[in-house]
């Protein structure tokens, strides 16, 4: 007679062995990683608490014929549609990218690994009006979609490129003895442990094509931001803007669903990295347009038209140092201590969803992702909202200013954690615990050093957006404190080209260093067998 | 049973975080009744640092007052005034338009000016209540390309260019506060049902559409549209940088009393925290003193609204340009012109 085990929790589906980690899946989490998660999954939802008290004041007679009047329907359709579109052509050219950048041996490799991380340090607005200086006529949905594709392509390529680095070549070598062609082998064997971070970064293009309006508004398509944007300018009309925002939430969550349904976690096996090959000089040049079109596009045409306009400036107005300087040193504060508020409030809500399952679970995380749809203006009015009811002390001051950052662009330390979170096999956790040690000793001691490489990812890809955002800057930072986007958002809006120019030229410089450092991260340190 | 504790926990956690969120702090009582002249008060513009900035450092010097100034857009500003209410750390609002205005006077969140200061700018240029005064005017135009275009076969009346042969050619910001204070005009004037027909006939007529004044003025100027529909204002601030000699774009002024032509205002108004802040008061004065407006004159070429300053050279004189004698920071009218600009499918 077998005695029946006593406690309720159904063990792990089967016993770990050499085919690699085993995902837990029915284990309880411990309380204090639920609370912990659930209270940055509180501080993410407070733009959409704001969202919902201002739309209930108008009560739902109003939000309804919000929703039906005029052209909220097609500027809905129409997000989805660039939002969709966007993600696809991202996820393609960036593995495509990262396929070529780490299978081909290329003159120069980490330079264009760089050279494709650089899209990331420019601004989708500054993108946008290079284009315009060059092709004043350029509008609607194709070049929206085209530079989306161009600015987002690295949230793809930078975590597929670091997966393909640890990825182990041998089942391919196996699927090409068995008679599979090279792109059908590379589908069957790699592209399964590969697809995780493919998919979390194609979310994150598909969240940042949700929520941007710099872009589609210099480029005439209309979006639902654009709508939000209309609601805030002529009518004042919070109400109205908070349905349309909520409606964004919406779409936002349709995103983030399918984003779960299509990451299915696949146990990464250790093995040997396949190393580069040689081709001919012919397949180079074909090759050579496929790691070049989004740096092209996002990086080099935008800047050539922006000195373009720089050269039309009759009046080149002298530079002031010091306050170049003071702009400086507030960008650079900011996004380094919002990196850090980031991984703090990402770190829960991404260990939960590495090692757990269940609708707690799920509903913690996509509360976490929900932000990132949310234009920059909702989330600094929600977190004006926020400051003013619970902490009025500390209204317009840096440290709300660093939350809202935080609060912003968690998404995209989460996801990356996640995965280099999960990347650690739970059996060395398990051989930690026999030492002696205790769960959090256990997890300090050996997750953390193994994840490290994906943390530090997720804090520079907070860092680079945060030193290129506005609206919400705007909003919240204390009076008289400028950050290198306000400086230049003060001077374009005044045709002051000139006057912008330094500032236009140093927030590309900056936010590309941290975007350099991240094009030389490699994966999860692999474990020692 | 754990589940439901822990979910009960996470639940009561985010449920503190609403509760906190929806009742916010109750704001600081009345101010006090005694004036203060603390030699310091803050200033949220919506005019930008390059325009504002020199006019405040002359104030600075004449008076000694320190100002703290926050920039930004007027809209935004609008926004977070709305959303700080009676908590906003600042004592003076400047904006860009009307509405913004008419926004917050609605909210009750100004404070009523001394009739010395309405008083100093003619009626149908301020506002009906005392809440705010306007401080300088702008004009409606038509801007268009100049290599394109000449002046003599531009329409003269607002009618003319929403006819078949203008079908592509024209560029509107339908979402922007002036626009809509312009079609809210053409409500008044030529009553509803000649405005409606007007829009209509403006959205079957391929309009590009644009999402502010700046963005016409850049795309006529670079030739990617032949005609807008902007602020006069606009023109010289890009001329100024670039020369007006090299300026693509060139302006056109519609007829006296078409409604194409009236007259924007931009303005100044107290919050109700800073109603008996001295140096506020100063400031406001200062808005409306031969000095501002003069200077608003030379820098921008925008209209003065007090009388007996020279309006800018080369532009029509204020009396030839609309005067409606409509309020036209009136919200209710405003959202009136918004639904009809929403059911011609333009917003």
């Amino acid at each position: 007679m077998t005695i029946a085990p006593t406690s309720a929790t159904p063990v792990a589906s089967r016993a770990p062995d050499a085919r690699g980690p085993v995902v837990a899946r029915a284990r309880r989490p411990p309380l204090v990683l639920l609370l912990a998660a659930s209270v940055a999954a509180a501080a993410a939802a407070i733009p959409l608490v704001y969202l919902v008290v201002r739309a209930a004041e108008a009560g739902l007679p109003t939000v309804l014929e919000t929703l039906s009047r005029g052209r909220v329907l097609e500027y809905a359709a129409n997000s989805l549609a660039l939002a969709a579109a966007t993600t696809v052509t991202a996820l393609v050219l960036g593995t495509a990218v990262a396929v070529v950048l780490t299978r081909v041996r290329f003159p120069f490799a980490r330079g264009w690994l760089l050279i494709s991380a650089l899209p990331l340090a420019v601004p989708s607005y500054l993108a946008g009006y290079g284009w315009l200086v060059l092709i004043p006529s350029v509008n609607g949905f194709v070049p929206s979609w085209l530079l989306l594709t161009a600015v987002t392509v690295p949230y793809v390529t930078l975590p597929v490129a670091a997966a393909l680095r640890g990825a182990s070549g041998d089942l391919e070598g196996v699927a090409r003895t068995l008679g599979r062609g090279p792109l059908r082998a590379f589908l069957v064997a790699t592209w399964p442990t590969v697809r995780p971070a493919a998919i979390a970064g194609s979310l994150l293009v598909a969240l940042y094509a949700l929520s941007d309006f710099g872009l589609v508004a210099m480029m005439r398509y209309p979006t639902l931001t654009w709508g939000i944007n209309a609601a805030y300018s002529a009518s004042f009309d919070r109400a109205q803007a908070a349905t349309l925002a909520l409606l964004l939430v919406v779409l936002a969550l349709v995103v983030v669903a399918g984003e779960r349904a299509a990451r299915r976690q696949v146990p990464r096996a250790a093995a040997r990295a396949v190393a580069p090959r040689p081709v001919g000089r012919g397949m180079l040049s074909a090759l050579l347009p496929v790691i070049a079109v989004a740096p092209l596009i996002g990086v080099v045409v935008p800047l050539l038209g922006l000195l373009l306009r720089l050269l039309d400036a009759a009046t080149l107005r002298a530079v002031d140092v010091p306050r170049v300087l003071e702009a400086v040193g507030a960008t650079v504060g900011v996004a380094a201590a919002a990196a850090v508020l980031a991984l703090v409030l990402a770190l829960p809500i991404a260990a939960l969803a590495a090692r757990y399952r269940g609708r707690l679970v799920t509903a913690i995380e996509s509360v976490g992702y929900l932000g990132h749809a949310l234009p920059g203006i909702v989330v600094g009015l929600s977190l004006v909202f926020f400051a003013l009811a619970v902490v009025p002390a500390l209204y317009q001051s840096l440290a709300v200013l660093v939350f809202a950052y935080a609060v912003l662009f968690m998404p995209k330390a989460i996801g990356t954690v996640r995965a280099g979170l999960g990347d650690v096999p739970p059996r060395l956790v398990s051989v930690a615990r026999t030492l002696g040690m205790s769960p959090l000793q256990a997890w300090w001691r050996v997750t953390v050093p193994l994840a490290l490489p994906s943390l530090g990812v997720g804090a520079l890809l907070v860092a680079i957006a945060t030193m290129k955002e506005l609206p919400a800057t705007l909003l919240l930072r204390p009076t008289g404190v400028q950050t290198l986007a306000t400086e230049l958002w003060n001077r374009t809006v005044v045709f002051e080209f000139g006057a912008a120019a330094p500032y236009a030229a140093l927030l590309v410089l900056i936010a590309a260093v941290p975007a350099m450092v991240l094009s030389g991260v490699r994966s999860a340190a692999k474990e020692e067998l | 049973m754990r589940t439901a504790f822990l979910s009960a926990t996470a639940l009561a956690a985010v449920g503190l975080l609403l509760s906190g969120c929806a009742a916010p702090a109750p704001a600081e009582t009345a101010a006090p009744t005694e004036p203060v002249a603390d030699g310091a008060f803050t200033l949220y513009s919506g005019r930008d640092e390059a325009l504002v900035q020199p006019l405040i450092d002359q104030f600075e010097a004449e008076t000694g007052i320190e100002v703290e100034v926050r920039y930004g857009n007027t809209p935004e500003l609008g926004a977070l005034l709305l959303e700080e209410g009676a908590a906003t750390p600042a004592q003076v609002f400047l904006s860009q338009d009307a509405g913004a205005l008419g926004a917050l006077s609605q909210a009750g969140l100004f404070a009523t000016l001394p009739q010395e200061i309405t008083d100093a700018v003619p009626a149908g240029f301020t506002s009906t209540d005392g809440s705010w005064v306007g401080v300088t005017g702008r004009a409606r135009v038509v801007v268009y390309d100049g290599e394109r275009l000449s002046a003599d076969e531009l329409p003269d009346t607002i009618d003319g260019y929403v006819t078949d042969e203008w079908n592509g050619r024209l560029a509107v910001a339908p979402t922007n506060a002036s626009f809509q204070s312009f079609v809210t005009a053409l409500r008044v004037l030529e009553g509803e049902d000649a405005a409606a027909e007007w829009v209509t006939a403006l959205a079957g007529n391929s309009p590009q559409i644009f999402e502010g004044n700046t963005p016409i003025l850049t795309a006529v100027n670079d030739g990617a549209v032949e005609a807008g529909l902007i602020n006069h204002y606009y023109w010289f601030r890009a001329a100024s940088e670039v020369g007006a000699s090299t300026m693509r774009a060139q302006l056109k002024y519609l007829t006296a009393g078409d409604a194409g032509s009236i007259v924007n205002v931009t303005g100044a108004g107290i919050l109700a925290g800073g109603a008996d802040d001295a140096d506020a008061l100063e400031f406001v004065r200062f808005l409306v003193s031969e000095a501002a407006q003069t200077y608003f004159v030379e820098q921008t070429f925008e209209y003065p609204l007090v009388p007996g300053i020279a309006a800018p050279e080369g532009l029509p004189a204020l009396e030839t340009l609309l005067t409606p004698g409509l309020d036209l920071s009136d919200l209710d009218d405003l959202a009136t012109t918004q639904r009809l600009l929403a059911d011609a499918g333009l917003i």
